[in-house]
């Protein structure tokens, strides 16, 4: 393998029912960054059924190219069709890096495509850099140990250097409509008897109001010491005042108080929003690995040991249950 | 000399910890408050095999050894008093003496359903007149054909109102004394047989603990266990082996109310600092701990013997004994290190505290078990 | 129905702490425990026994100690038992690490190897799909339950979503990675604990396995670790100890200075 032969940041452009998900803008917007330290192109990787009409809004968030693949095979996601396609792209184009979103199809994909290439994949870093030095080298850090530790990662003499990337850990370029990029069709040809291993028999969306807190400005977020539902409501009556999303803690997600779509952390979801306020969180290092790059961080808690005062911008010690209440009557006195 | 576990005993205590945690202590306070009989854990325990730890396999048992058996009871009453005594005695008072007593049919016939939590078992020694002096037991058995007819009545029976297997002690022979009683096997469903009253008790209260009422009960002839006249010998071996089940129990909540306790220590402050840094804590604490692990020490050894054939009725005396004193001293202690949060239910080690003062009654009180070990010692 | 289950052994992470002082993991007395994801993929495999009669087949590759999860698949119903050990296995990736245990199970027979989703020391959830890759097999990940179908020995998988589920049928035999959510793992039986120990553990060296050097262990790993650090947590604002009514202040005069409001 010649290693100078691989060249561009290619970015897979996830799209479901042929909307571009979040997390692929997000990944352009890092793409732009490190394609632009190596003066290389950003490349969109965009597979599915009539999907050419989002491949400006590729461009728009960062791309310089689209490359399209049009299919019936990649209608909905499959792993196998989609791997040979990608696996295609890669014989074909030979892409130097290749970032894709950490959501259940990129997490299905990503490791299928690193082991028919013989590359390796970083699984879910939280900061890609190209290095400042000679060597330009590109590096992943991604949390190990159950986020207790961070790990730099580098794939030194393999092609491309793949990396996965949970939605919410980068953040998108503002759009930019006038950005002008080559859109390009791609052709694929597919083995079509290893797809017919797996058939799609339905595909369920679950009558769930899936509230996005990963996309939220604002999050009030409850912990042990909300204790309750109750307790909760008191949290959303709050978060509406601030235009936010309720969100929690494991403790009470297990408890049962809080559904999983909610949870805040190593298990749960990563955030960042501008305002991040815990109540009556503890702070497990599994919760702040999930919350820690939050614009403003402020806590109330009643015990003054608790560890999510360490990464608080502003710390409370008191009763969640005295001040949330107060804070709203506040706020909502404010808006008057 | 080796104090170590086996293998197998470090992956069963890995199981029953993990079984405990998830599945019996989340009950705990609610058994207690309610009064109520656990039979979703007895039917859990059933199918992991804990209802048959130390019964061999061909009938139907784990083929474990007394060793883990102990190591249950502790780890389910560390969490859950009321959920060690269930096991104990259907373990102590009516597997094991089929076991060690029982003719080949009856081994076959109660062992296995026994064994697999199908059946619950129990055991009727004690009368309203006939506690620690067992021998004046007034429940009599007449032999009357092919069947026994039993009368009178037991109180205070473990397990009574949920069990299907109960092992009676009763009088064959007045004129004979202790030599004049025998023990049967009983059948929930057997004509004049009844269950009377159920108690209202300081603690381990999720335990059914009622009389039993015969009436002209008829027992098979077949269902006598041992000989005759030879009752009151397996009554007391019964036991024997009982006490170090409620002694492995004893222990559990001793343990229970000293996890309890580091961890409030630890995290309550007064004058600035956790309570735990306080010299006085520590040194209560460690005193509590030493004799915590010194009363396990003498459960594992009785538990030990038993399993290798050794004598163990002095033995099992002491490690009831001690551990049952230890473990009142302990949760009493360990309500006091709460404060007046200790005294609500709110916090376990008042549960706690409550459940341990049977320990040092039933299955022969500290003072028989004293009488036990000095009788060993000036015999 | 023959079932192979990977399985790992990992440090129970929700056990590590971190040293105050220095900022650096307190490894010691971190219990090892089976992965979680891995042990609910245990659990459909023995509920495939306990349906079909299925023979089920765990493997492991890593240090000898591992040795005891094994033994803990043995006291859960399993009926045989591999640990993958060997020196040139270490340092290896997911790829390196995946090519091995491919080239144990190139050596069996199956209709379905179920791994876990991920291990919660890494979280990569890579090593399921990639020996699917290296065995060519159909995968599906994220599986919450399965069903066989007998007649035309095919699997219906449930897969979980982000939005919902997606039902899949998928010809045998084929590699599923299971959700520890989805399942209620059973205890160890009692007897199974008793006799753990009397049943054999099988030893596999890398020679067992017929995986070129250049594919397994470090050579065999195209990513390294530059480097590891201990998270570094930004510094601490101010925490304040005061009245519920000055708190409000606090808060909303934060809220202004920071425009939220």
């Amino acid at each position: 393998m010649n290693l100078t032969d691989y060249k561009d940041v290619y970015v897979f452009a996830e799209q479901r029912e042929g909307k571009i998900q979040n997390v692929a803008l997000e990944l352009l917007g890092k793409a732009r960054e490190l394609a632009d330290a190596n003066q290389e192109k950003v490349v969109a990787m965009l597979l599915g059924k009539h999907v050419r009409e989002n491949a400006q809004e590729l461009i728009a968030a960062g791309a310089d190219e689209v490359l399209v693949v049009d299919h019936d095979l990649l209608a909905e996601y499959l792993t196998e069709p989609y791997t040979q396609a990608i696996t295609q792209i890669i014989k074909e184009r030979k892409p130097s890096i290749m970032l894709i979103g950490a959501t259940t199809i990129g997490r299905d994909l990503g490791p299928r495509v690193s082991a028919r290439n013989v590359t390796g994949l970083t699984a879910d870093a939280t900061k890609l850099e190209i290095s400042d030095d000679e060597a330009h080298e590109f590096r992943m850090t991604r949390p190990a140990f159950g986020g207790n530790l961070m790990a730099t990662i580098l794939c030194k003499d393999h092609r491309p250097q793949m990396s996965t990337v949970r939605p919410g850990v980068m953040q998108k370029l503002p759009a930019d409509p006038d950005r002008k990029g080559t859109v390009v069709d791609f052709k694929v040809d597919f083995d079509e008897k290893k797809i017919s291993r797996v058939k799609i028999v339905k595909t369920v969306k679950e009558e769930k109001t899936v509230a996005d807190i990963s996309q939220a400005k604002v999050l009030v977020s409850g912990g042990r010491g909300v204790g309750s539902k109750e307790g909760f409501a008191k949290l959303e009556t709050l978060a509406k005042e601030l235009g936010g999303e309720v969100a929690s803690s494991r403790a009470m997600v297990d408890a049962g108080v809080m559904e999983q779509s909610r949870q805040v952390g190593q298990t749960g979801k990563t955030v960042r929003p501008s305002l991040y306020l815990a109540c009556g969180i503890s702070g497990a290092i599994q919760h702040l690995a999930g919350m820690e790059e939050s614009d403003l961080i402020i806590a109330i808690n009643k015990d003054k040991f608790a560890p999510i005062f360490s990464v608080a911008d502003l710390g409370i010690v008191g009763d969640l249950h005295k001040i949330v209440p107060l804070l709203t009557e506040r706020l909502k006195s404010l808006q008057k | 000399m080796d104090f170590s576990f086996t293998k197998q005993d470090e992956l069963f205590l890995q199981m029953i910890r993990e079984f405990a945690e998830k599945e019996v202590k989340p009950l705990a306070a609610e058994v207690d408050e309610e009064e109520r009989f656990p039979m979703e854990t007895v039917k859990k325990m059933a199918k992991i095999g804990l209802m048959g730890i130390p019964v061999p396999t061909q009938y139907g048992g784990a083929g474990g050894t007394n060793i883990m058996y102990g190591m249950a009871v502790e780890e389910l009453s560390r969490v859950c008093a009321t959920t060690g005594v269930i096991l104990s005695a259907h373990t102590s008072l009516c597997c094991a003496p089929i076991l060690e007593s029982g003719t080949e049919e009856q081994k076959q016939k109660y062992l296995p359903k026994l064994a697999s939590g199908e059946w619950i078992g129990a055991f009727g020694l004690t009368e309203p007149n006939a506690g620690t002096d067992a021998a004046g037991q007034q429940t009599v058995a007449v032999l009357d054909g092919d069947h026994w007819v039993l009368n009178g009545s037991k109180i205070f029976i473990t397990n009574g109102s949920y069990a299907d297997v109960f092992i009676v002690i009763a009088m064959t022979d007045k004129s004979l004394g202790t030599k004049g009683i025998s023990a049967f096997i009983v059948e929930k469903g057997f004509p004049g047989f009844s269950i009377g009253k159920k108690e209202k008790k300081m603690g381990i209260r999720g335990s059914a603990t009622t009389e039993l009422i015969f009436e002209d009960c008829i027992v098979p002839k077949e269902n006598l266990l041992g000989q005759i006249g030879k009752g009151f010998g397996l009554a007391m071996k019964t036991l024997d082996g009982g006490r170090i089940g409620i002694a492995a129990q004893a222990l559990g909540i001793a343990q229970g109310a000293m996890d309890e306790t580091v961890k409030y220590t630890k995290e309550r402050k007064q004058f600035g600092r956790s309570i735990s840094q306080f010299q006085n804590t520590q040194f209560q604490m460690a005193d509590l701990e030493t004799k915590v692990q010194a009363a396990r020490l003498l459960v594992r050894r009785a538990h030990y013997n038993k399993d290798h054939g050794i004598p163990y009725s002095a033995e099992a005396a002491m490690a009831k004994l001690f551990a049952a004193e230890t473990a009142m001293e302990v949760t009493t202690k360990a309500v006091q290190f709460h404060g007046g949060y200790g005294y609500t239910r709110e916090y376990p080690v008042e549960r706690m505290m409550r459940d341990a003062k049977i320990t040092e009654i039933y299955e022969g009180t500290s003072e028989v078990q004293r009488m036990v070990i000095a009788g060993k010692l000036f015999k | 129905m023959n079932i192979v289950v990977c399985i790992k052994q990992v440090p129970d992470t929700t056990e590590v702490k971190i040293n105050p002082q220095t900022g650096t993991l307190i490894r010691e007395g971190v219990p090892s425990i089976m992965n979680p994801d891995d042990k609910g993929g245990l659990e459909f495999a023995l509920q495939l026994k306990d349906k079909f009669g299925a023979h089920v087949t765990v493997i492991t590759m890593g240090l000898p100690q591992a040795e005891a999860i094994l033994r803990e698949a043995l006291a859960m119903g399993v009926d045989r038992a591999i640990l993958l050990t060997d020196r040139k296995l270490g340092g290896a990736d997911t790829l390196a690490t995946s090519s091995a245990i491919a080239g144990a199970l190139r050596t069996m027979d199956f209709d379905l190897v179920i791994t876990g989703r991920q291990a919660i020391d890494g979280d990569t959830a890579q090593v399921g799909p990639q020996i699917a890759e290296h065995l060519d097999l159909p995968q599906v990940s994220y599986m919450e339950d399965l069903q066989y179908n007998e007649s035309t020995k095919t699997f219906t998988i449930r897969k979980q979503t982000e939005e919902g589920y997606q039902i899949l049928e998928v010809q045998a035999p084929c590699v599923v990675t299971a959700l520890a959510s989805a399942v209620s793992p059973r205890y160890m039986r009692v007897n199974g604990i008793v006799t753990a120990y009397d049943k054999e553990v099988e030893v596999w060296g890398a020679d067992r396995i017929q995986v070129p050097e250049e594919r397994i262990g470090k050579a065999g790993s195209p990513t390294s670790v530059y480097k590891a650090f201990p998270k570094q947590l930004k510094p601490a604002g101010e925490t304040h100890e005061v009245t519920p009514e000055e708190a409000v202040e606090l808060i909303v005069n934060k809220l202004k200075e920071k425009h939220i409001i």
